[in-house]
């Protein structure tokens, strides 16, 4: 064993495990990529890595330094897991309506929570920080949804693991937020193979769109239209909740405790599995179940943990 | 044929304030060109002027986004779910249903 310099040593180089036996298909193998085993707890650590390091690199940043991150979660915990081990000072615009534990986890390594109506989700965060970042031009605002290290980290991290451990991967299934993770990993896997399909999972846009005035107030990520998402994506398909729940059960069966976005980028994969003769696809698992508990999702009537989720952000 | 259309908040007063509208057409091209004749309030709201797809708006067939499908050419049958929504950042709610079956 290694003994690692920091806890930072461990992000990355994340286990892939095969659940084949969950493939409707089986001349398709599935492979699951597990995010979760990241310090920080999941996939996120790793943009928080190499948004922070470049940042030194370009000498906008120093520790002691306030940041302002727009998240739903994952990246401001991630964020604070490095900003706590580096010397920043962060505060993290959170959408009220995300699960307590992620709270929690924001709070414990010292971030400060700034609230933006639930109604207005991961776009009236964005909204807020940029405002805020724009009032207080000493604070550092990385700003992931723009940031090309986020997509950096996966073409360097995340799509070289994958290829490492799986060259035969003809399929890659994410869930798609900010594009960092679709965009890293699929340019790189498709640099290895062109012939690989690249496809996108999201989940229903729901309330959030009813809180828009007009089509003007729509937003793509910077870093999809700068990468090329709309040319690489194959795909892209909307996951509901329910469908994402199950799957997350399904998962559960095999030993597998997932965050329910993993449910989604599992159904994804699934139906993908069904409609091809032969290949293998690998899912990214985004984080573990633990910030999800307080939903019910693997205990609790599919009905009721269905409703709770509408209520709260897990992608 | 017919075919249901959800339409999102933002387009709804086009149409009279309901959420879901009966079109026709076997491509999505044809079923949102009949929409813009209908109710000439949608008129470049879902087709630029270029007469392409609007940049922040995306239509699903049954959930999948025709832009990785045929865009305005792709097929649409009887009793598929058409779902236009506008364009918004990751990271989502689930909150809310456009469309049930």
């Amino acid at each position: 064993m290694t003994v690692y310099g920091s806890v930072l040593g461990l992000i990355g180089n994340t286990p892939l495990v095969e659940i084949s036996e969950l493939s409707p298909n089986p001349a398709v193998r599935l492979l699951v990529k597990l995010e979760g085993h990241n310090p920080g707890g999941s996939v996120k650590d790793r943009i928080a890595l190499a948004m922070i390091e470049e940042a030194e690199k370009e000498g906008r940043v120093e520790p002691g330094q306030t940041l302002i991150e727009p998240s739903s979660g994952n990246t401001g915990i991630g964020l604070a897991l490095v900003s706590r081990v580096r010397g920043y000072r962060l505060k993290v615009v959170l959408a009220t309506n995300v699960s307590i534990e992620r709270r929690q986890l924001l709070e414990l390594r010292g971030a400060e929570i700034i609230e933006s109506p639930g109604a207005e989700g991961s776009n009236g965060a964005v909204r807020r920080a940029r405002a805020l970042a724009a009032e207080h031009p000493d604070w550092a605002f990385l700003y992931q949804y723009a940031n090309q290290a986020n997509p950096n980290a996966h073409y360097n991290g995340t799509g070289p693991e994958i290829w490492r451990d799986c060259p035969t991967v003809t399929h890659f299934v994410a869930g798609l937020g900010t594009s960092g993770t679709l965009l890293g990993v699929g340019h790189y896997l498709k640099d290895q193979n062109p012939e690989v399909k690249v496809l996108a999972v999201e989940p229903p846009a729901g309330e959030i769109v009813d809180g828009l005035r007009n089509l003007d107030d729509g937003y793509i990520p910077p870093i999809f239209v700068e990468n090329g998402g709309a040319d690489l994506l194959d795909g892209k398909r909307i996951v509901r909740p329910r469908e994402s729940i199950e799957w997350t059960r399904r998962l559960a069966d095999v030993g597998i405790f997932a965050g329910i976005s993993t449910g989604a980028a599992l159904a994804g994969a699934i139906r993908t599995a069904a409609s091809i003769e032969s290949g293998t696809i690998v899912v990214v698992s985004a984080d573990g179940g633990w910030k999800y508990l307080s939903t019910g999702a693997w205990t609790d009537d599919l009905d009721v943990v269905v409703e709770r989720a509408k209520q709260i952000t897990y992608f | 044929m017919p075919v249901q259309v959800n339409l999102p908040t933002v387009l709804r007063a086009h149409v009279g304030g309901v959420k879901t509208v009966t079109a026709e057409g076997s491509t999505v091209g044809e079923v949102l060109r009949f929409l813009v004749d209908r109710y000439p309030g949608l008129s470049g709201q879902v087709i630029d002027p270029n007469g392409s797809l609007h940049k922040f708006v995306n239509v699903y067939v049954n959930d999948d986004d025709v832009r990785y499908l045929s865009v305005l050419d792709t097929p649409v049958k009887d009793a598929d779910d058409i779902s236009i929504l506008p364009a918004v950042a990751g990271g989502s709610t689930g909150a809310g249903e456009h469309h049930r079956r």
